[in-house]
């Protein structure tokens, strides 16, 4: 215990004196947090669109009102396509809306063949889906105004959706955005950070002085861990904070909970930085190493920005073996939903299970001997 | 004695060589490249696909059922559970075993039959807001339809209008086509910039700079160079990944070969440039790999490929005229997908060669300052 001490000591003094570890657990989650919070918007506010009126009559002009005045999109008018394909081509506008000649006798004769054509950028697939979904809403919210001018009120449709989001009302990706963004700040701590500072300690030699001494390879390992746990910690305090006061994001879960999923995760991506760097025992492999093993799954196979459901099955077997992907989870049902235990248990015990397995397999590759 | 160009020349062979014959640095050349693209392409997607849904029918009619039929029918919903308590709901949601729920009301086929409009309730998952409109859309898609037919049936026709919905570039809004394009960009420039910013300081790590150094190369002469062979592998890179994503992924592309070459080759120079630079201020390889991932980080986020730049707030949108990905990604998805013209390209090289020009300089400046 006295030899336990003693290294934690030794490792906090390290951690304090080296002024770029100080840099990677506080000023870098500040920038991450920064440039998450503010760079990754998936809410498509204001879509600019082209507005072609080729029919100018007094019914076109409620239409193009119920277009300019929509808050989702911004629209240009002009009288022929062709004014906007090149914008479309440069991303100028993402979509051109259409009012075809015949519009207004078409509605008046009740056809039933009244056509709008919408053409969306499809190079831009997400926005290109909120091109179409907003122009049908328009277009909905139009012909039931127009319907109930003409004093035929609620009738005009027969099923009425009302559609209620959950947990997040306002519908802002920042509000689930910014949680999962702490998850990769997290793992690059964790993993990136430990790999890299215990890789240096094989290169340059210290970790052999180490092992002259009477302390036993646990003690070693608990020595490193518990310091940047303790650190950890520390930088998810930071992130939460700004998270809530300078971001707006609700927090409706409890503080308990949020340490004890943090807790675990953080054991599992030490286990995983101590074991990378146990493997590869040189900066330059560690560092890409933990950049392909953490950060890219984090960033990619965490359901983080991409639904992991959408996934092809196989890729949605593999994200099982990231703590983080259950990390994200937690984090983003702490932060919208509250405490949901069922699935706050289950998302804990995953990385408590991964975490073992990391931590058995480093006590298995750190042996105290050099040649290995 | 050589002449300058002999030198140069000389110096590109050296490091070509110690490129390829490290083991090491040959498995960092071509795995992580090789494993991205996979992961990328299969893995990053924001289209929402194998939809969870609960649906609670207290409807006896056959309207609703009707609805849960066409639901079920939907390849999109490939999973629906059924429930019947409305206290259902709430765990289903919040331990994410549904992203929506349909709740159909009690006098739901009394309503239509009546010529009242029926309500029907959608409760989705804001804490994955983006996925959950998509599947909002497709909801209300289903129902409208068959509301529409109903009037149909009952030939009281309401004023309608058919949209006509096209995504140009990308018929089918496959975001396999938004993605592969833009790693051809991303690839190229984590290779590139690793390269640079890892080859001096990794020479100066080992002393080895020294010898250079010593050698009768000028220090121009040495950063032309160290620019060169990582220019060849940073376009190796980029149409090995060009070639894959036609070849095996059959991603179409329709522009000019040559217009792609000739923007390849100017936003490779202004990454070796960005490389060289940070090669220039670090001293270690550690720094060398942090300055790296601080630029990586934001460049990538902030260059449409995570999320797109009109979404972001307008002072930001400033900021990323700096990136040169930003510019190179317009470009890419514009030749593979748009059939971009040169003068389009041009608009968004040309800030590529200030950029490049503007990141040697300071790296030749700062590099002969400080072997001064």
């Amino acid at each position: 215990m006295r030899r336990l001490t003693a290294l934690i000591r030794k490792e906090t003094r390290q951690i304090l004196r080296d002024p770029s570890t100080f840099l990677i657990a506080f000023l870098q989650p500040l920038i991450l947090l920064f440039i998450f919070g503010y760079g990754v918007n998936l809410d498509s506010n204001k879509i600019r669109i082209g507005l072609v009126v080729e029919d100018n009559t007094p019914d076109t002009a409620s239409l193009v009102r119920a277009f300019t005045n929509s808050r989702f999109l911004e629209v240009r008018l002009g009288q022929d396509r062709r004014e906007f394909e090149h914008d479309l081509v440069i991303g100028h506008i993402r979509g051109i809306v259409v009012i075809p000649q015949d519009f207004s006798i078409d509605m008046a004769l009740q056809t039933g063949a009244v056509n709008l054509q919408v053409i969306a950028d499809g190079a831009e697939p997400n926005i290109a889906s909120f091109v179409q979904n907003y122009t049908f809403g328009v277009v909905q919210v139009w012909l039931q105004h127009e319907a109930e001018d003409r004093g035929q009120s609620a009738a005009a449709l027969p099923i009425r959706v009302l559609p209620r989001f959950w947990y997040n009302a306002e519908l802002k990706s920042r509000n689930f955005l910014v949680p999962g963004s702490i998850a990769i700040i997290m793992t690059l701590i964790g993993t990136m950070l430990t790999a890299l500072v215990i890789s240096r300690e094989w290169e340059r030699g210290t970790m052999e002085s180490m092992m002259a001494t009477p302390v036993t390879i646990t003690q070693i390992l608990l020595g490193k861990l518990i310091p940047y746990f303790v650190m950890g910690i520390g930088s998810m305090t930071l992130c939460t904070l700004v998270c809530t006061l300078v971001y707006d994001v609700p927090f409706r879960g409890t503080y308990p909970a949020l340490l004890a999923a943090t807790s675990v995760f953080l054991l599992a991506a030490l286990g995983q930085g101590l074991l990378i760097s146990s493997v590869a025992k040189d900066q330059f492999v560690a560092s890409q190493i933990a950049l392909m093993a953490a950060f890219l799954p984090a960033l990619m196979l965490s359901g983080f920005i991409f639904e992991i459901h959408s996934m092809p099955r196989p890729i949605q077997l593999l994200t099982h073996v990231f703590a983080v992907r259950y990390f994200v989870t937690s984090l983003q049902t702490l932060f919208l939903t509250g405490n949901v235990w069922p699935l706050l248990i289950h998302c804990m015990a995953a990385m408590l299970v991964i975490s073992m397995v990391f931590f058995a397999l480093t006590t298995r590759k750190t042996k105290k001997r050099l040649d290995a | 004695m050589r002449t300058s160009a002999g030198r140069i020349f000389a110096l590109i062979v050296k490091e070509l060589l110690t490129m390829f014959r490290d083991p090491k640095g040959r498995v960092i050349l071509i795995v992580p490249p090789i494993m991205q693209m996979v992961v990328f392409a299969f893995a990053a997607t924001l289209e929402v696909k194998n939809i969870s849904v609960v649906i609670y029918n207290q409807d006896t009619g056959s309207h609703g059922a009707e609805i849960v039929h066409r639901l079920a029918g939907s390849p999109a919903f490939t999973d629906i559970t059924f429930v019947d308590r409305n206290e259902a709901i709430r765990p289903a949601i919040d331990q994410q075993k549904a992203i929506a729920a349909i709740s159909i009301p009690q006098d739901f086929s009394r309503d239509i039959e009546a010529g009242r409009a029926a309500r029907l309730q959608v409760i989705l998952d804001g804490r994955r807001s983006n996925a959950a409109q998509i599947v909002n859309g497709y909801i209300t898609t289903i129902i409208t339809a068959y509301g529409n037919e109903i009037e149909a049936v009952r030939g009281t026709t309401q004023p309608s209008i058919r949209i006509d919905g096209r995504n140009w570039f990308n018929e089918n809004l496959l975001y396999r086509w938004f993605t592969l394009p833009s790693l051809v960009g991303i690839l190229a420039m984590m290779i590139a910039l690793v390269v640079t910013s890892l080859s001096v300081a990794r020479e100066r790590e080992l002393g080895t700079f020294d010898q250079l150094l010593v050698s009768p190369l000028m220090p121009l002469e040495i950063l032309v160079g160290k620019t060169i062979p990582a220019v060849i592998i940073g376009i190796a890179e980029g149409l090995l990944i060009w070639t894959v994503a036609i070849t095996a992924f059959g991603i179409p592309f329709k522009g000019s070969f040559l217009l792609l070459l000739f923007a390849l080759f100017i936003f490779i120079m202004a990454t070796v440039g960005t490389g060289l630079f940070i090669s220039a201020i670090s001293k270690t390889q550690q720094q060398a790999v942090l300055g790296t991932f601080i630029f990586m980080v934001p460049a990538v986020t902030l260059s449409g490929y995570t999320a797109p730049v009109e979404n972001m707030p307008l002072w930001l949108q400033k900021v990323t005229y700096l990136n040169p990905l930003k510019y190179f990604l317009i470009t890419l998805k514009g030749l593979f997908l748009k059939d971009m013209s040169f003068h389009d390209v041009w608009t968004n090289t040309w800030p590529l060669l200030i950029i490049g020009g503007l990141t040697m300089f300071l790296a030749g400046w700062f590099f002969t300052k400080r072997l001064e």
